[in-house]
């Protein structure tokens, strides 16, 4: 899965540079991976849940702030122009590095949550009731609640395609939900639990075809592999900066230069008007139109450092490593006696959730803490998922382009260790 | 560490947590509270039958989760049976002081019950793991709502 969604993707110059992917100089990259935790070497496997950071990201924040901070779309002065050619030049960054059409289409949002809200309130306030809405069973959280609270404010109808028993997309069913009053679906591009790759370009295509638009949850598929906006024909796509190594609080929300365009503002203040009277108040034109107060300004030129970073490492050298790091986590795990993994798509990133016969994540999590081990237990904030799959919780090790084979065999031995104290 | 895990695994619990007492659901309960831990999903639900002098005369419960909140609540139902209300109410807060408070010793508790705090010592062990002290308290925080009069409680 080196390139998501599109088979029809030319290799970007430099790619065939970086193949000789080098795992340690990668590692070298990122301080906190000399940490030592309960006196054992940091193994994290908890990416998914939010990746750690090179020293170009933290160097650059560091940078803006010692010389030259300033906010944004304001001052006269140099700096504060200085910082917004910047923080503008980061919208560049993100289109080129998503194949967008144009940066006036990336909106910078907090997060995924965020963009979802946004497209949720805005896009969904032209919504009427008995309008379809179609997610699927895989969801995190983030991607049911705003449609439910939309449900509620709006009499919309909320649609659930269901999973295959591995894990994968059920086109079929899919397809069958698709009707008249369908107007968006929203689906996730990669299953935060599952790994799971969604079908995007064929989800794409069918909602077009039945006249829907189509938001996709790209928090996951964007750190594994390419993704061509233009190739998928998304029409919204959401991603957050601080799984792609970059800083929290910032990510984007990509959407077609039209449909922002006729879509109402989401927050209302400062940045996002053209001009205000107490009698009337004109917006400005996306992406500003979306972007109320002061932004995360120091976050998004974080982000575009990470983005930087990923592409000099090179995104399909990234995805060959991580489908490397998958293939042995898979095979490593399940040698391990009563345990099951969740989740065995063939279209599959770099995540694998599990459970061992008759202990509970959370005791799985605080035993291999002790080995120094990191991985993410609980519902994953997926909770009809994990009704789907008939248990409370799972344990999950996300990898990420710094993680080894080496320690996969350490949470394998860890895992050990839990069955040895559980007798 | 691997002793700080030891105390935190010691046999008894292991053992409550796989054969968990007083799992189960009792006809004549009046009472019942909900506890849900949202960090892991965990849920337990307390049931609580009082007499006519206010003592629990039974007490059980439902629900799953991890080995240390299930064992945490097979131990309180053996060791609130025969408890006023407010005897149960001091054992709790007792109970949070043994799982938080680095050198509290049973001598110190306020419910003047040593036996019931010697049987729950073995739960001191998640001291070393704070994160883990909401699932030992979760029956607790849930029995405390029962006696409240019902309905959900949380960890957070």
């Amino acid at each position: 899965m080196a390139t998501l969604g599109s088979t029809a993707v030319a290799p970007r110059s430099g790619d065939n540079a970086t193949l000789a992917f080098d795992v340690e100089r990668v590692r070298h990259d990122f301080p906190v991976l000399q940490q030592h935790v309960h006196g054992k070497p940091l193994v994290y496997l908890d990416s998914g849940a939010s990746a750690q950071k090179p020293a170009a990201v933290l160097e650059t924040m560091d940078e803006v702030y010692r010389s030259g901070y300033a906010n944004v779309h304001r001052g006269a002065y140099y700096f504060s122009q200085h910082l917004t050619d910047r923080y503008e030049g980061v919208r560049a960054t993100v289109a080129r590095f998503l194949n967008a059409g144009s940066d006036q289409e990336i909106v910078f949002t907090r997060n995924v949550t965020e963009a979802i809200n946004l497209v949720a309130h805005s896009y969904g306030s032209k919504l009427q009731p008995g309008d379809e809405v179609v997610i699927s069973e895989m969801e995190h959280h983030a991607n049911i609640v705003p449609w439910q609270l939309l449900r509620d404010r709006a009499g919309i109808n909320l649609k659930v395609v269901p999973i295959a028993d591995d894990g994968s997309f059920r086109l079929d069913a899919y397809e069958a939900l698709l009707g008249p009053r369908t107007k968006l679906v929203a689906v996730t591009h990669t299953s935060n639990v599952l790994g799971t790759v969604t079908p995007m370009a064929e989800i794409i295509r069918l909602a077009h075809k039945a006249g829907a638009r189509v938001l996709v949850d790209g928090a996951q598929a964007v750190v594994h592999g390419k993704v061509d906006l233009r190739a998928l024909d998304a029409d919204f796509y959401a991603f957050t900066g601080h799984k792609l190594y970059g800083p929290t609080a910032i990510g984007a929300l990509y959407g077609k230069a039209e449909l922002l365009k006729a879509m109402p503002p989401f927050l209302g203040g400062g940045d996002m008007i053209r001009s205000v009277s107490f009698a009337e108040t004109t917006y400005a034109d996306p992406p500003h139109r979306f972007e109320a107060g002061t932004p995360p300004i120091v976050e998004a030129i974080g982000l575009g450092a990470a983005i930087d970073y990923v592409t000099a490492v090179g995104q399909d050298a990234i995805a060959a490593h991580e489908a490397g790091l998958l293939a042995y986590a898979t095979e490593r795990l399940s040698q391990v006696e009563g345990l099951t993994i969740f989740g065995t798509a063939r279209e599959k990133a770099s995540i694998v959730s599990f459970a061992l016969d008759g202990i509970h994540p959370h005791d799985i999590g605080t035993i291999i803490d002790r080995e120094g081990v990191a991985i993410r237990v609980g519902h994953h904030c997926a909770q009809p998922l994990m009704e789907r799959l008939g248990v409370p919780a799972t344990a999950r090790a996300s990898m990420g382009l710094y993680n080894t084979r080496g320690e996969i065999d350490v949470l394998a031995e860890a895992l050990e260790k839990v069955k040895d104290i559980f007798g | 560490m691997q002793d700080a895990l030891r105390d935190l695994y010691q046999e008894v619990i292991l053992d409550h947590g796989r054969h968990p007492r007083n799992h189960r659901h009792p006809p004549d309960a009046n009472r019942e509270g909900r506890g849900y831990n949202p960090l892991c999903g965990d849920q337990v639900t307390i049931y609580l039958e009082t007499d006519a002098e206010g003592r629990i005369a039974d007490v059980a419960f439902e629900g799953r989760g991890c080995a240390i909140s299930i064992a945490s609540a097979s131990l309180m139902t053996e060791v609130l049976r025969g408890k006023t209300e407010a005897e149960a109410r001091r054992l709790f807060r007792d109970f949070h002081r043994l799982c938080t408070e680095d050198g509290f010793a049973v001598e110190q508790a306020e419910a003047g019950d040593p036996d019931a705090l010697e049987r729950l010592q073995v739960l001191a062990g998640v001291r070393e793991f704070p994160v883990r002290v909401k699932c030992a308290t979760l029956a607790w925080h849930a029995m405390s709502s029962a006696l409240d009069g019902g309905g959900q409680t949380t960890t957070e």
